[in-house]
């Protein structure tokens, strides 16, 4: 079973405004779909899980400081600039 | 369709500036919609330069189509998204310098399912691609552009990437040639990011000669991908008597089957020993492959918050506020459901019946891959469960997703996999999955060379096109 809230709850959690419309629609899907993955109950537990396939193990380089994309490029496709720096939205209400 | 070959042939008696103008005018009269962007000056400066002996290497002269999701340094790169709408990129994928250096000429970015998620380009803010044999039915995808510009001789050469079968649906649909290579084999370094456990950049081409070619110049080692296995690639056909596993779980509908069955009875069995292989827990790979992706997903799709790139609203708000509506506004359907549920399966409470379940899935999968091909060179099934899909037929996700079917295994588990056309059924190619062990391209190229040979005596022996 999926609820309304559910899906507000993972809406809120994503940062994706949803209309009443689409939560209704999206409850809908996501009942289906998650019923179709409860197939995997039938998984066994004592199995190693595998997050990436080949055994690969961390990659490090030397810690010294590269060549960096010029301050006009990084910028250019920001739309709110200000003195040579990302602008964003307001962390704090008020 | 135009091989490389071919191209060169024309090459001799045509200037090369000509040949791609004559590219850009069939492209724009097209009707598929296999691109996003076009690429027109630069590609024509590259031509005049070849024309003056002055472009060299592998690729010298001929076109390449870049699937939109691949950073192009100077060259709007969307993702098929509104969110990147006017995104350019300020440096090129790995790939794509790789391409650079030896000569190619690139010649727009394809149109794709958004952010690759989806089987029939139809989740493109840019328009469905259409099927070159059939303008009502889609090109497949998520690489449809990449397909379709093969199959419409809009270009010779394409990248696309696959994540869980967006190379090789396309390339099934099309009638073309594509690559899923082994996880690790080519960069990553510059792909927007979906699923990055699962996705691989790879090869599209119109013959399995040319898709080795593209191979060898994309794979390679790269620091900047801390996944790359730093391996190079060269195609060294080999001709011997392959052990070919069938598998057992991979079928179709009657149309695809009676395809497949009669390649593996006329051309495949008389060539080669042939074995059925089963492999029980591809019952869970779906599954466990929608929740790995959608996980990979919500997690790499936070980055677009409308502040360094992308989509932006007016008006800076609250940050919560300004970041739920940006997604929502930027974003598709399809991209939000998937966030969603991959949100969903990663939260308290639903980890361990979801993600996890899903990676210990994934570990069954690799392991019967690496039983069945302890026993065989290669194994083969059916690429796509059916022949491609009329425009806006599968209108439901879950039966959308149930298409990936044949796909998504060799994902999860990071073998290589190769898709080719194997003829025509109802006027609409049947392609043929062929799947081989960890960086072992050579020998599916090379037992695919012997298939593509076959069935062309096959096609002049009865005497039809």
């Amino acid at each position: 079973m999926v609820t309304k809230e559910d899906v507000i709850h993972v809406a809120n959690l994503a940062k994706i405004e949803l209309r009443d419309d689409e939560v209704e629609k999206f409850r809908e899907e996501f009942e289906k779909i998650l019923e179709y993955f409860d197939v995997l109950d039938e998984v066994p537990e004592d199995v190693e899980p595998t997050y990436q396939v080949h055994d690969l193990s961390n990659v490090f380089r030397e810690d010294v400081p590269g060549e960096s994309l010029p301050r006009e490029l990084v910028l250019m496709n920001a739309k709110h600039v200000e003195d040579g720096y990302f602008k964003g939205p307001k962390i704090m209400e008020g | 369709m135009i091989t490389v070959k071919e191209w060169k042939e024309r090459l001799e008696s045509e200037s090369c500036y000509d040949l791609i103008s004559e590219l850009f005018d069939r492209i724009e009269r097209s009707k598929l919609n296999a691109f996003i962007t076009l690429n027109k000056d630069e590609a024509l400066r590259l031509a005049e330069e070849f024309d003056r002996g002055k472009l060299k290497g592998k690729l010298a002269g001929i076109p390449v189509a870049v699937k939109d999701n691949i950073s192009t340094k100077g060259l709007r790169t969307t993702c098929a998204s509104k969110m990147l709408h006017d995104y350019v990129p300020p440096f090129d994928a790995h790939v794509v310098e790789r391409l650079r250096q030896e000569g190619a000429i690139i010649i727009g970015k394809t149109n794709m399912d958004e952010f690759a998620m989806g089987t029939t380009t139809e989740t493109s803010f840019f328009g469905v691609v259409r099927n070159p044999f059939d303008l009502e039915r889609v090109a497949g995808g998520s690489s449809g552009g990449s397909g379709a510009c093969l199959g419409g001789e809009e270009s010779v050469l394409a990248l696309g990437s696959d994540t869980g079968g967006s190379i090789r649906c396309p390339a099934s649909f099309c009638g073309v040639v594509g690559l899923k290579p082994t996880y690790g084999l080519v960069s990553r370094y510059g792909l927007i990011p979906y699923a990055n456990s699962l996705e691989q950049i790879g090869p599209m081409a119109c013959c399995v000669e040319d898709c080795a070619l593209l191979l060898e110049v994309i794979a390679g080692r790269d620091w900047r991908d801390s996944t790359n296995a730093g391996r190079e690639f060269e195609f060294r056909p080999v001709d011997r008597k392959f052990r070919v596993g069938v598998i057992r779980e991979m079928g179709g509908n009657d149309d695809v089957m009676g395809k497949f069955e009669e390649v593996v009875n006329d051309i495949v069995r008389p060539n080669f020993e042939v074995v059925e292989v089963s492999m029980p827990s591809f019952m869970f790979a779906l599954p466990a492959y929608y929740i790995i992706a959608m996980s990979e997903a919500s997690s790499n799709l936070a980055r677009y918050d409308g502040v360094r790139y992308g989509y932006a609203l007016e008006k800076l708000d609250t940050w919560t506020r300004y970041f739920s509506k940006v997604r929502a506004e930027g974003f598709g359907e399809e991209v939000k459901r998937r966030i969603m549920l991959g949100t969903y399966a990663l939260s308290a409470g639903y980890y361990g019946k979801y993600y996890l379940k899903a990676l210990k899935a994934r570990t069954l999968v690799k392991r019967d891959f690496e039983r069945a091909l302890k026993d065989c060179d290669v194994l083969i099934a059916p690429t796509m469960p059916a022949l491609p899909f009329r425009i806006g037929e599968l209108a439901d996700p879950l039966t959308m997703y149930k298409m990936d079917v044949n796909t998504v295994p060799i994902n999860l588990a990071g073998v290589p996999a190769l898709s080719i056309p194997i003829g025509f059924v109802k006027g609409l190619p049947v392609g043929m999955q062929i799947i081989g062990r960890f960086f072992e391209e050579n020998t599916i190229f090379s037992f695919a060379l012997k298939i593509e040979e076959a069935l062309r005596d096959e096609v002049q022996r009865k005497g039809v096109a």
